[in-house]
């Protein structure tokens, strides 16, 4: 718990700034039957890159990287929307089903081939998915013939866009992908095979641990996270854009994994910890709109604030602008934290 | 007597659930040889890297040349005249051998790097210390020892006041120990303090003229090297009587019983041998570093390829293309390379331990977490394992206790045949008698083992046979009877063939 210490603290000051400068931010209602506010659309909007986040925290704490993701995203959203174009009722809940299938199908098959391309081959994580990244845009754009499609499809706009148990369903994908991801790593035993791989990945196959395996499920999990996030985007607009859905998300995702406490060397990963990163992306996104930041500086705040971020969360910088305040008393002891230990 | 070079008092240290330093004096006479001695886990290591500012301490002060010290960090220490050579060498090995030595301090000119300056001194500073190697080349080419012998050259070109050789000797040869005492009694002879920490009792005998004796992160005394007999000593570091350290000096009667293991013309990293080992028989390899001991061991564990011959387990043919097949046929292999074969520093004591197992298990099947606490505490208890907490992370804990861990992590699987690559390195005299014993004990209840060590006494009173290496290849295959000595081994070693 002490780990999230950071995270939590920076969650609550962006709150706290939401409250004072915009009206009615906190305040939930329920319109016909479903609840509206600005922190439900914070969970809403935020979903993709929360499912994203998940995937990536599991990469990275194989001590690896994925950066295909956006592509994945836009690829697997093209995929959707084109079978259901092709659809001769769009509303047929089975022919989105269908479509839905054969999208999250192709999503983790890209997946396995970058945990082939790391754990087989034995490319660096990141440039093997460097190929997917710059390649799945093309296939994406290949797959919709360079055009946006748009459809008209009711089943599939749920995905994204609809309500179920006044719950926008986006947080019900979140929370059952996230309920199943905690359960197969802390419940069974994936999460310890996985903190293994990345913190020795020698000493893990001496000790008879099958890495490849592992990489390789690894890296379809994170794919299939983003082929849901993929779906969620299309069909909260109804349509794909092989250019532009997912554009970036990779970086956002990182981002969210590594304020969540999860070093980017692996090992140890907390799944709570990106939950809460992916929320301090998204309510940063959502305040920068809201206190009304004009909107050609809107990347250069957002990257000042996340900079600020990650400084603060560093214990190295913590350390030095600590010492330094301390530094007319004694310099001796400031045991508090084990900077310089490294054994 | 002169004035103390260094002085320590009262010095104190705690980590999360362990005072790992209690009140601890220490003082460094300039022109000495001074021995740190403690078990693992004793505290020595800690005091060495309060000394060099790697920890802040919590308590007492130091004081250098009369003036009071704080260091923050290793290189403030090291301005001040503090030099470290630590056990495990922490150089960079992709980098020169000149570049090793100048690093973070290059000779300049202009601003730039004076690349012919600075391997014109690393090669003198290396002549002196009788090493006439090819500096432009990266460190990795040379072996282990030549690499501490670099550290050692870095360490003293700092114009190092104190000296401190943490380990330095675990990894050399009888020659490049003697070449190390050489330097060594130099420096001495310059005025330099030297404080040296070992496992080896004789070097610390030939070296050492005084001692300081560290157990549990209390002080135990001072003393001149001279004055205090080795049986003393080793009580001094223990805290208790010899009865465990009784010689296990009964030759074990050669084993009868039936054929675990036979690899027959088995080759890959060293020329093709045969080797059988039976049920509960302790199979010693002995030979001089890189005579391909280890390359044995990782063929028979699946971590090498095999490029000829076979291996039956149990009588059935075994093709070993992954450690897992080897454990699924009950082999266990412990590394030498603790730090990367071994630990996973990340990860607490109780997951490092279950590893193996759970790795066995696979994912989908945890071991339970009682059923995890219940092993945890039994093997804690076993091997005596300090401090017994389960939840500490691995990396916290002492050489010898990782090593412990990482033992039990093999046990925990019942294995046919435990292959144990130099289990006692590094590791005090306490712990390294209740390896043996264990080793003995666990032969005892069937277990076949393959004992790797570089100390030929140590292989002697355990196996009951050695097979004999040189340059990769098996040389001998000798029972140990009562003509069995280590004169014998080391001749046999040293002609390359059997009398």
């Amino acid at each position: 718990m002490k780990r999230l210490a950071w995270p939590l603290g920076m969650l609550a000051a962006l709150l706290l700034v939401n409250l004072i400068f915009t009206d009615h931010f906190f305040q939930i209602e329920i319109k016909d039957g479903h609840l509206y506010g600005s922190l439900i659309d914070i969970f809403r909007f935020g979903a993709p890159l929360i499912l994203v986040a998940l995937g990536m925290t599991l990469v990275i704490a194989t001590s690896g990287i994925d950066l295909s993701v956006g592509s994945v995203v836009a690829i697997s959203g093209a995929m959707a929307c084109l079978q259901i174009s092709s659809l001769t009722s769009q509303d047929s809940i089975g022919g989105v089903l269908g479509a839905v299938g054969i999208a999250l199908g192709l999503a983790i098959a890209l997946g396995v081939g970058n945990g082939v391309l790391v754990s087989v081959i034995g490319i660096q994580p990141i440039i093997a998915t460097l190929i997917l990244m710059v390649a799945g845009r093309g296939l994406a754009q290949l797959i919709t013939d360079g055009q946006i499609i748009t459809i008209n499809s009711d089943p599939y706009k749920l995905i994204g866009g609809g309500y179920w148990l006044t719950l926008p369903f986006g947080i019900i994908i979140v929370a059952a992908v996230l309920a199943l991801t905690a359960f197969i790593t802390r419940r069974l035993a994936l999460g310890l095979l996985i903190e293994s791989v990345g913190g020795n990945a020698e000493a893990s196959r001496l000790s008879g641990i099958r890495s490849r395996g592992i990489l390789i499920v690894v890296y379809a999990f994170c794919a299939l996270c983003a082929g849901i996030a993929g779906l969620m985007i299309s069909s909260n607009v109804s349509s794909a854009d092989g250019n532009n859905a997912g554009l970036w998300i990779e970086l956002d995702a990182i981002l969210a994994v590594v304020i969540g406490g999860t070093s980017l060397a692996g090992g140890r990963f907390s799944l709570s910890g990106t939950v809460l990163g992916a929320l301090i992306i998204q309510t940063l996104t959502t305040t920068i709109y809201s206190i009304g930041v004009p909107p050609e500086t809107t990347l250069l705040f957002k990257a000042l604030v996340v900079t600020i971020v990650c400084l603060l969360q560093s214990p190295a910088f913590r350390a030095k602008v600590f010492r330094q305040r301390r530094r007319p008393a004694p310099p001796a002891v400031a045991a508090d934290e084990k900077v310089t230990v490294r054994t | 007597m002169a004035e103390a070079i260094l002085r320590m008092t009262g010095i104190g240290k705690e980590f999360p659930g362990v005072r790992a330093l209690d009140g601890v004096d220490f003082r460094l006479l300039p022109g000495e040889v001074h021995a740190l001695m403690g078990e693992n886990g004793a505290g020595k290591s800690t005091l060495i890297k309060v000394l060099t500012g790697v920890y802040s301490i919590d308590a007492g002060e130091i004081e250098l040349a009369g003036a009071k010290v704080a260091f923050t960090g290793p290189l403030e220490a090291q301005k001040a005249g503090i030099s470290t050579v630590y056990q495990e060498v922490n150089l960079c090995r992709n980098l020169s051998v000149a570049e090793n030595v100048f690093i973070g301090r290059e000779p300049r000119r202009f601003g730039r790097i004076n690349w012919r300056e600075m391997r014109r001194r690393a090669a003198e500073l290396l002549t002196r210390l009788d090493l006439s190697i090819d500096v432009a080349k990266p460190l990795s080419t040379y072996s282990l020892a030549i690499q501490q012998m670099v550290a050692i050259a870095r360490a003293i070109d700092i114009d190092a006041r104190v000296l401190i050789l943490d380990e330095p000797t675990s990894s050399l040869d009888a020659g490049e120990v003697a070449q190390l005492f050489r330097v060594m009694r130099r420096l001495k002879e310059q005025g330099i303090a030297i404080l040296f920490v070992s496992h080896f009792l004789d070097q610390i005998y030939e070296i050492a003229d005084r001692m300081t004796i560290l157990r549990n992160g209390r002080l135990v005394g001072e003393y001149v090297t001279a004055e205090l007999p080795q049986v003393e000593l080793v009580g001094k570091m223990i805290g208790r009587e010899l009865a465990e350290l009784e010689r296990l000096d009964e030759r074990p009667p050669a084993r009868t019983s039936d054929t675990l293991v036979e690899a027959s013309a088995l080759g890959g990293k060293v020329a093709p041998f045969s080797l059988t080992i039976r049920e509960g028989e302790v199979v010693g390899l002995a030979g001089l570093l890189g005579s391909g001991r280890t390359e044995i061991a990782r063929l028979l564990f699946g971590a090498d390829h095999a490029a000829t011959g076979t291996v039956r387990i149990g009588g059935e043919q075994v093709n070993l293309r992954t450690p897992r097949i080897a454990m699924s046929k009950g082999v266990a292999f412990c590394s030498e390379n603790r730090r990367e074969e071994g630990l996973v520093p990340e990860l607490t004591v109780r997951e490092n331990l279950i590893l193996a197992l759970q790795a066995d298990r696979g994912w989908s099947r945890p071991v339970p977490r009682k059923k995890q606490d219940e092993l945890v505490a039994k093997y804690i208890k076993a091997l005596n394992i300090r401090p017994d907490n389960p939840e500490m992370l691995i990396r916290n804990l002492s050489g010898g206790n990782q090593q412990k861990v990482l033992l039990a992590r093999w046990l925990i699987l019942e294995p046919r045949l435990l292959i144990l690559d130099e289990p006692t390195r590094g590791i005090d005299v306490g712990a390294k008698a209740e390896i043996q014993k264990l080793v003995v004990e666990l032969s005892d209840g069937g277990m076949a083992v393959l004992f790797i060590s570089a100390e030929l006494e140590e292989v002697l009173r355990l196996s009951h046979k050695v097979a004999v290496l040189r340059d990769r290849r098996v040389v001998a295959e000798l029972p140990n009877d009562d003509t069995l000595t280590t004169d014998v081994l080391m001749e046999t070693i040293a002609s390359g063939a059997a009398k």
